[in-house]
C-alpha cells in the first residue's frame, strides 16, 4: 500500500492506506480525526465536509490518492480554540440539537463566507442545500450563517 | 441484586470523588411515587438505597447523575437548570454526568418525551433538599438562627451580618445533617432561571468536533464489521460465498450467524469494499410484498375486515346516527412506511469476554438492550455493562436494540471487541419503519350542521392499534365508532416520533375540516364548539383537558390573525399527544400556480417551560420533521425489498425548503409535560388544510408532493 502523506490543519500527516480510500475513513479510522462525521456516503448529506484548499468538499467521495498536496481543514482545525466565527455564531444562536450535523453545517458554512462574506438568504440557501439536518435546526443554522456574516 | 448495588457504589466513587468529603443527596428517579430526597453522603448504606445522586464537592463543583439517554432533546441543560433553580446555585456549576447503566435506573430510555415531566418534581426536590441542609450548616457553624440565612448564586448568606460561606465550604458539615421529607419549594413566581432561554451545555464539544458519538468511539485493538442482512423481507439466507470478501485486504472474518454474514476487518473501507464481494443466496422464507400488495390489503380490510376488527371505542349507536343523519361525509387517508434515519447511523461497541460483557453506544433504551443481551448470550445483566454515548438523533429508531444484540453476538463468536457499523443503506432496508396506514372516516351531521355521528377505521401494517381512540373528538360526539384492524407482515415496523399520531393526527384534522366545510362552519370555531359540547355534556370518557386545548386553539387563532388576512390561505390544526397540547396555523400562497408552505405558527401547551431556547428549538425541529415526511418521505417496496436505499432517493427536507416557524407557549405553571414529539403530529394537518384553501384540493396522502397539486 502506498504511504500519503497529506496536508492536514496545517500538519503533515502520513497515512498507509490504498488508493481508493476515501479522505472520510483516513481521517477517522486513520489519523484519530473524528469530529469528520459519516452520515450517507455518497455525497448526499454533507456530514464529512471538509475544506481542500478553502473549498467545502464531501470527503467520503474523494479518494485520498486525488488530494496529493492540497490543504486538507477538518472542524478539528477549523480553528485552535473553537472561535472561528462560525462556531461563535453557532454556540451563541444555540444551533445544536443532536449535533451530529453540525461539523458539515459549520465547515460549508465557513467556506462560503470565505468566498462570499456577506450572502443573501437565497445564496446561504443555496450553499448550505448540501447539508442535512434530520433533526431540522435549518432556521438557527442559517440565523448562525447570517449572524458570522456579520462579524467576518 | 447485591453484586449490582455494589457496582454502582463503585462506579458513583469513581465519578463523585466524595471521598474526600461533600454532599451527596441521593434520590430516586424512577419510583412512581415522588420520595422525599435524603441526605446520603454519611452512610455508604444509605447511598446504595438511591439510584441518583445530587453531589456537591468541596470546591463547589455540584453533579446531577442522570440516567437519561441525550440525544438532542438537551436534558444535559434543563436539568441542571432546574436544580439550579431549587438550590439558588450558579447553574453554569452544575454538570450532568451521563449515569453508568444499572438496575435500578427503571426509566433509563428516551422516547415518549418522557425525561422532563418525569424528572421535574425529582430534581427540584433533590435541590431543594440540598439547599436546606447547606443553610443548616451554615448557620450551626455560625450560631445563628437558620431563619436569618438564605441562599444565592452558590452562597449561604446571614442576612443581618452579610456574613458567607460557599456550597463547597458548606458540604461536608452539611453532610451530616437531615432535611425533612417536605421540604418547600420555591414559588415559580420567584424563578430566576427557569423559563428562560440558556444555550446547549454540548454546544462547544459540538461545533468543535469532540469525539461525543458512538460512532466516534475507537478503541485499540478493537475489529470493525458491518454485516450483510438479507435485502428483502420473507427471505433467509440459503447458502454463502465468502472466499472473495475474505481474501480481500485488511479481512480479518467473515462470518455467518441467523440471516447475517458479518465481514470482519480492520477498517471501515475494507470492511465496506469486503463485503460488496460477498455472494450471497436467498431464498423464500415467509410472504413477499410489494407496495401493490400494501395498497390492496389495506383497502380490502377497511372494506372487508373477515371479523379481525377490534373496537376501540364505542358510545351511543352509530347505525342509528348515521340512518338518522342530513349529511354523511366520508373520506379515506393514507400514509407510507417512513425510516427513521437519524444522521448518525446505527452503531455499537461489544466486547464479550470471560469475565463479562462490555457495551458502548448511542441507545434510547439501555436497560432493555442490555436485557436483551443477557437473555441471548445467557450471561447475567450484573455481568454487563453498558455505556452510553450521544446519541446522533434517535426518532425512535434506538428505541430497538437489534444493532446491540447482533454487535455483542458477533463479538462473542469471533471472541474480539469490535464495533459493528451500519450504513444508510442498511438502515433503510433494515427492517423499523413508521408502519403504513390506512384509515376510513365517516361523519354524520344533523339537519343544523352539528357532528352527531364519527366513525373511524384503522388498518395498519404491523402497526398495533393504529387509532388512539380516546383523542378529540372523542368524548364531543354522541355516536362514535373506532375501531382497528392490523395486518402482520413479514416487514417489520417500529415506533417512530410520535408513534402513530405522526400521521393519525394529520388525518383526523384533515378529515374534521372537510366536516367543517360540508357543515358550512368555520374550522376554528367547528372545534370550539365540539370541544363546548364535550364540557357541557361529555359522551363517555375524555381523557385529555378541553380548557387546556382550548385555550391552545384561541391562543393560535389570535397569533396568526385567524381569519383576518386577505393574501394567504390558512389551514388550522390542533392535536393532544404526550401529555401536551398544540394547535398550528399554516399558511399557504399560490407561487407560479402551486402551492408554497410559507409559515406555521404553533402555540404549545406542554405546561412549565424549562428552557426556552431548546423548547423552541423542539418545536421548530419537530415541525421541520413532521413537515418534511408528510411533504416527501415515503419507504415503497418492490418484491420485500426497500426501494430507497439512501438520501439520493429517500428525499430529507432540506434548508431551502422550510417554512418559517413562529412558536408560542401557554404560560401557566401546569408541570412540564412532553415536547420532543408532540409539536410534530398537528403539521401535517395544518399545511394539507391550508392547501386546500389555497387550491380547492384535498390532501389525503402521503407524501403531499406526489399528489397533483403539486404536479407542473
Ligand atoms: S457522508 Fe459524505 S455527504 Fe454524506
Ligand atoms: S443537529 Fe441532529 S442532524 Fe443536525
Amino acid at each position: 500500500m502506498p504511504v500519503y502523506k497529506l496536508n492536514i490543519n496545517g500538519k503533515v500527516r502520513e497515512a498507509d492506506v490504498p488508493a481508493d480510500t476515501p479522505l472520510l475513513w483516513v481521517l477517522r479510522d486513520e489519523l484519530q480525526l473524528p469530529g469528520t462525521k459519516y452520515g450517507c456516503g455518497i455525497a448526499q448529506c454533507g456530514a464529512c465536509t471538509v475544506h481542500l484548499n478553502g473549498v467545502a468538499m464531501r470527503s467520503c467521495s474523494l479518494p485520498v490518492s486525488a488530494i496529493q498536496a492540497a490543504a486538507i481543514t477538518t472542524i478539528e482545525g477549523l480553528s485552535e480554540k473553537g472561535d472561528h466565527p462560525v462556531q461563535l455564531a453557532w454556540d451563541e444562536l444555540d444551533v445544536p440539537q443532536c449535533g451530529y450535523c453540525q461539523a458539515g453545517q459549520i465547515m460549508t458554512a465557513a467556506a462560503l463566507l470565505k468566498k462570499n462574506p456577506h450572502p443573501t438568504d437565497e445564496e446561504i440557501g443555496n450553499a448550505m442545500h448540501g447539508n442535512i439536518c434530520r433533526c431540522g435546526a435549518y432556521h438557527r443554522i442559517r440565523e448562525a450563517v447570517k449572524s458570522a456574516s456579520t462579524k467576518i | 441484586m447485591n453484586t449490582t448495588h455494589t457496582t454502582s457504589r463503585r462506579n458513583f466513587l469513581k465519578l463523585g470523588s466524595l471521598t474526600t468529603g461533600g454532599l451527596l443527596i441521593g434520590f430516586n428517579w424512577f419510583d412512581n411515587s415522588v420520595k422525599a430526597a435524603v441526605v446520603a453522603g454519611g452512610d455508604a448504606k444509605e447511598t446504595l438505597a438511591f439510584n441518583s445522586y445530587l453531589s456537591i464537592a468541596t470546591d463547589g463543583t455540584i453533579t446531577i447523575y442522570s440516567p437519561n439517554p441525550e440525544l438532542g432533546q438537551n436534558i444535559k441543560t434543563s436539568f441542571p437548570m432546574v436544580v439550579a433553580e431549587e438550590l439558588e446555585a450558579d447553574w453554569t456549576k452544575v454538570k450532568v454526568e451521563q449515569a453508568m447503566l444499572d438496575n435500578k435506573f427503571d426509566r433509563q430510555l428516551t422516547g415518549g418525551s418522557g425525561a422532563v415531566p418525569h424528572s421535574w418534581m425529582r430534581l427540584r426536590k433533590a435541590g431543594a433538599t440540598a439547599k436546606y441542609v447547606l443553610i443548616q450548616a451554615a448557620a450551626q457553624q455560625w450560631q445563628v438562627d437558620a431563619s436569618a440565612c438564605y441562599a444565592e448564586n452558590g452562597f449561604v448568606i446571614h442576612r443581618p451580618s452579610g456574613k458567607k460561606l460557599g456550597y463547597g465550604e458548606l458540604a461536608t458539615a452539611a453532610s451530616a445533617l437531615t432535611a425533612p421529607a417536605d421540604v418547600p419549594l420555591k414559588d415559580r413566581k420567584d424563578f430566576k432561571l427557569i423559563g428562560t432561554a440558556v444555550r446547549n451545555v454540548e454546544n462547544k464539544n459540538i461545533i468543535t468536533g469532540k469525539p461525543l458519538f458512538g460512532l466516534d468511539f475507537y478503541r485499540d485493538g478493537m475489529a470493525m464489521a458491518m454485516i450483510q442482512r438479507p435485502p428483502a423481507f420473507g427471505t433467509k439466507i440459503k447458502s454463502v460465498d465468502a472466499a472473495a470478501a475474505k481474501a480481500s485486504p485488511g479481512i480479518v472474518d467473515v462470518v455467518t450467524f441467523k440471516n447475517n454474514v458479518a465481514v470482519v476487518g480492520n477498517s471501515t473501507w475494507a470492511i465496506m469494499k469486503a463485503r460488496k464481494l460477498l455472494k450471497i443466496e436467498y431464498e423464500k422464507d415467509g410472504n413477499i410484498e410489494s407496495s401493490e400488495d400494501h395498497d390492496k390489503i389495506l383497502k380490502d380490510l377497511l372494506d372487508n375486515d373477515n371479523g379481525k376488527a377490534t373496537v376501540q371505542r364505542k358510545d351511543g349507536d352509530v347505525k342509528a346516527a348515521f340512518a338518522g343523519a342530513a349529511k354523511v361525509i366520508e373520506a379515506e387517508y393514507q400514509c407510507p412506511f417512513l425510516v427513521h434515519t437519524p444522521m448518525e447511523p446505527m452503531n455499537f461497541f461489544a466486547h464479550v469476554r470471560e469475565d463479562g460483557i462490555e457495551l458502548i453506544g448511542p441507545s434510547q433504551t439501555p436497560a432493555r438492550a442490555r436485557e436483551a443481551v443477557s437473555k441471548m448470550l445467557n450471561v447475567p445483566e450484573d455481568k454487563i455493562t453498558l455505556q452510553i454515548t450521544r446519541l446522533g438523533g434517535g426518532f425512535g429508531r434506538r428505541l430497538k436494540f437489534d444493532y446491540v444484540v447482533e454487535a455483542a453476538e458477533l463479538s462473542g463468536i469471533i471472541k474480539k471487541p469490535v464495533k459493528v457499523m451500519w450504513t444508510k443503506e442498511d438502515e433503510m432496508q433494515g427492517g423499523s419503519y413508521r408502519p403504513a396506514v390506512r384509515y376510513r372516516f365517516k361523519a354524520a351531521l344533523d339537519g343544523s350542521g352539528n357532528l352527531v355521528g364519527y366513525q373511524l377505521r384503522g388498518v395498519g401494517i404491523n402497526a398495533g392499534n393504529s387509532t388512539r381512540e380516546d383523542n378529540f373528538p372523542s368524548g364531543a360526539v354522541d355516536h362514535l365508532l373506532i375501531e382497528n384492524v392490523e395486518y402482520v407482515s413479514p416487514i417489520t415496523t417500529g415506533a417512530w416520533r410520535a408513534p402513530i399520531t405522526n400521521f393519525l393526527a394529520f388525518a383526523e384534522q384533515t378529515f374534521l375540516d372537510e366536516v367543517a366545510m360540508a357543515a358550512g362552519k368555520d374550522p376554528v370555531q367547528f372545534r370550539l364548539d365540539l370541544l363546548a359540547k364535550a364540557k357541557q355534556k361529555p359522551v363517555g370518557a375524555i381523557k385529555y383537558n378541553i380548557d387546556r386545548m382550548v385555550t391552545v386553539i384561541k391562543t393560535a387563532a389570535e397569533k396568526s390573525g385567524w381569519g383576518t388576512k386577505k393574501d394567504v390561505a390558512q389551514g388550522f390544526s390542533v392535536y393532544f399527544s404526550h401529555q401536551s397540547y398544540v394547535a398550528q396555523v399554516c399558511e399557504v400562497v399560490m407561487e407560479k400556480g402551486k402551492p408554497a408552505v410559507k409559515k406555521i405558527y404553533a402555540v404549545s401547551d406542554c405546561g412549565q417551560v424549562i428552557n426556552l431556547s431548546g423548547a423552541r428549538h423542539q418545536v421548530m425541529g419537530a415541525i421541520v420533521d413532521g413537515y418534511g415526511n408528510a411533504m416527501y418521505g415515503k419507504i415503497s417496496f418492490k418484491d420485500g425489498a426497500s426501494e430507497q436505499k439512501n438520501y439520493n432517493n429517500y428525499r430529507i427536507i432540506r434548508m431551502k425548503e422550510i417554512p418559517e416557524v413562529e412558536p408560542h407557549f401557554v404560560d401557566n405553571g401546569i408541570d412540564p409535560t412532553g415536547l420532543g414529539e408532540p409539536a410534530l403530529p398537528p403539521t401535517g394537518g395544518a399545511v394539507a388544510n391550508a392547501i386546500f384553501k389555497a387550491t380547492g384540493k384535498r390532501l389525503r396522502n402521503q407524501p403531499f408532493s406526489a399528489e397533483d397539486v403539486f404536479k407542473a
